[in-house]
């Protein structure tokens, strides 16, 4: 007889029950902080190798400034200190963090996790911790995943960072990136509330248009210790390139679809909104999605990206807090929050302000 | 079927409201980037509105094909036709 003896024991396989997992209930975020690198990059410190002018930067992007980050502004130290604030603001100790989400792209060691690194730092392990790759939309899919924890109850707080390190992928003499791209970190913290704080994300993806904004090629496995780096690419082959025209349609064009879809998702019209707060990508797409979404005067419109440059995943948590600091944001205010770039990968949800 | 002439003029008008070019320098022969001074990024806008204005579909890699105004009259005769 080849079937398992099963008089030897009372086990009955399958028969136990899983006990679910507490539900938690809505969340908002609780406080929001930023960091900028020390070093201010203007136009005209860029325009020679690019052929270019700080006129044809501005009309083109509406960039200004971007500040580069310095040897000893890493990832982690960056996210850290946009933590430690985020922290303070939100009254909530490193130690009652139960996950720490990163969304970064340029965080040049693949494994480990730089969350682990920041979660230790702060002094908020075990916190789980892990990164995202999402580009320009990492912060956006860090706030859906967090708030989705919170309410389902696998966390209570949870620190989203987006932190970008880009200079170290820019080649300065490509002109459709050189001026665009920047440095910084910014980070929230999701955590329980009585009433919604964050309303449901739209979001999505489009693998077919990978190569409109990428890495050029991959990171050597076997690097050939004889080869030259490209003396006018100062990082070698490993740089960010963009499609920029066919992103620029994308963006402008699709983008605010997407963000009418998450209005309507969240039961409001742009009557509603208090702070439009996209992605830093380029002015001029920022305009153009107001535009189609028909934003009423009293929307305050994140202009982030004037003084910041493109900071990617970093650029919304950036915006959100240059906006509190500057007296354009108020406690309780409605944003609605969008966020796209290389995959194509996109999310967009509205929060209310802390 | 509009005419050629018709698709000029209401081009011209899209360009004139993307880029503020004055409508009657908006002629077969001209550059829209030399001529015009219509960037790279206003292009984009003007493909976006003329694809609602005649419709028909632009896709990116037509998009830097269309040099001239006669480029872009021509390519949406075709892709009316």
């Amino acid at each position: 007889m080849n079937t398992p003896d099963t008089t030897a024991s009372e086990h009955t396989r399958g028969s136990s029950r899983i006990t679910p997992p507490t539900t938690g209930g809505e969340a908002s975020i609780l406080g929001l902080g930023a960091y900028r690198p020390r070093r201010l990059v203007s136009n005209e410190q860029l325009v020679e190798r690019i052929d270019s002018t700080d006129q044809w930067i501005r009309s083109r992007s509406g960039i200004v400034t971007r500040r580069f980050a310095d040897e000893d502004e890493t990832v982690a130290a960056m996210s850290v200190a946009a933590s430690r604030q985020a922290l303070a603001e939100g009254g909530i100790d490193a130690g009652q963090l139960d996950c720490v989400i990163v969304a970064t792209v340029s965080h040049l060691l693949q494994t480990p996790s730089v969350a682990a690194q920041i979660t230790h730092e702060l002094g908020a392990t075990p916190a789980a911790a892990f990164d995202v790759s999402a580009a320009c939309a990492g912060f956006c899919y860090g706030v859906s995943l967090a708030a989705d924890m919170v309410r389902a109850g696998s966390a209570r707080h949870v620190l989203v960072i987006g932190v970008e390190r880009l200079s170290d992928l820019l080649d300065l003499t490509d002109r459709s990136t050189a001026f665009i791209f920047a440095d910084g970190a910014g980070a929230a913290i999701v955590g329980p509330s009585d009433e919604p704080g964050i309303g449901p994300v739209v979001w999505g993806s489009d693998g077919e248009r990978f190569d409109l904004i990428r890495q050029e090629t991959p990171w050597p496995v076997d690097p050939d210790p004889g080869e030259e780096p490209d003396p006018d690419s100062h990082k070698g082959a490993h740089v960010l390139r963009m499609e920029g025209g066919p992103v620029f349609r994308w963006a402008s064009f699709e983008m605010a679809k997407v963000a009418q879809r998450t209005l309507e998702a969240t039961g409001l019209t742009v009557d509603d909104l208090d702070l439009f707060v996209p992605h830093q990508a380029n002015m001029r797409i920022t305009d153009l999605m107001a535009r189609a979404l028909g934003l009423p005067p009293h929307v305050v419109i994140a202009r982030d990206i004037a003084e910041q440059g493109n900071t990617s995943a970093a650029s919304v948590p950036l915006a959100l807090r240059r906006l509190v600091d500057d007296g354009s944001a108020h406690s309780g205010d409605l944003a609605l929050l969008i966020a796209f770039g290389a995959g194509l990968a996109y999310a967009a949800q509205v929060v209310r302000m802390p | 079927m509009a005419s050629t002439e018709e698709i000029r003029t209401d081009l011209a008008e899209i360009v004139n409201e993307v880029a503020g070019v004055d409508a009657d320098d908006v002629q077969m022969d001209k550059s829209f980037v030399d001529d015009l001074d219509v960037d790279s990024l206003s292009m984009v806008e003007v493909v976006v509105a003329a694809e609602e204005k005649f419709g028909v579909s632009i896709p990116d890699d037509e998009v830097k094909n269309l040099k001239t105004v006669g480029d872009a009259v021509a390519f949406i005769e075709r892709a009316q036709g």
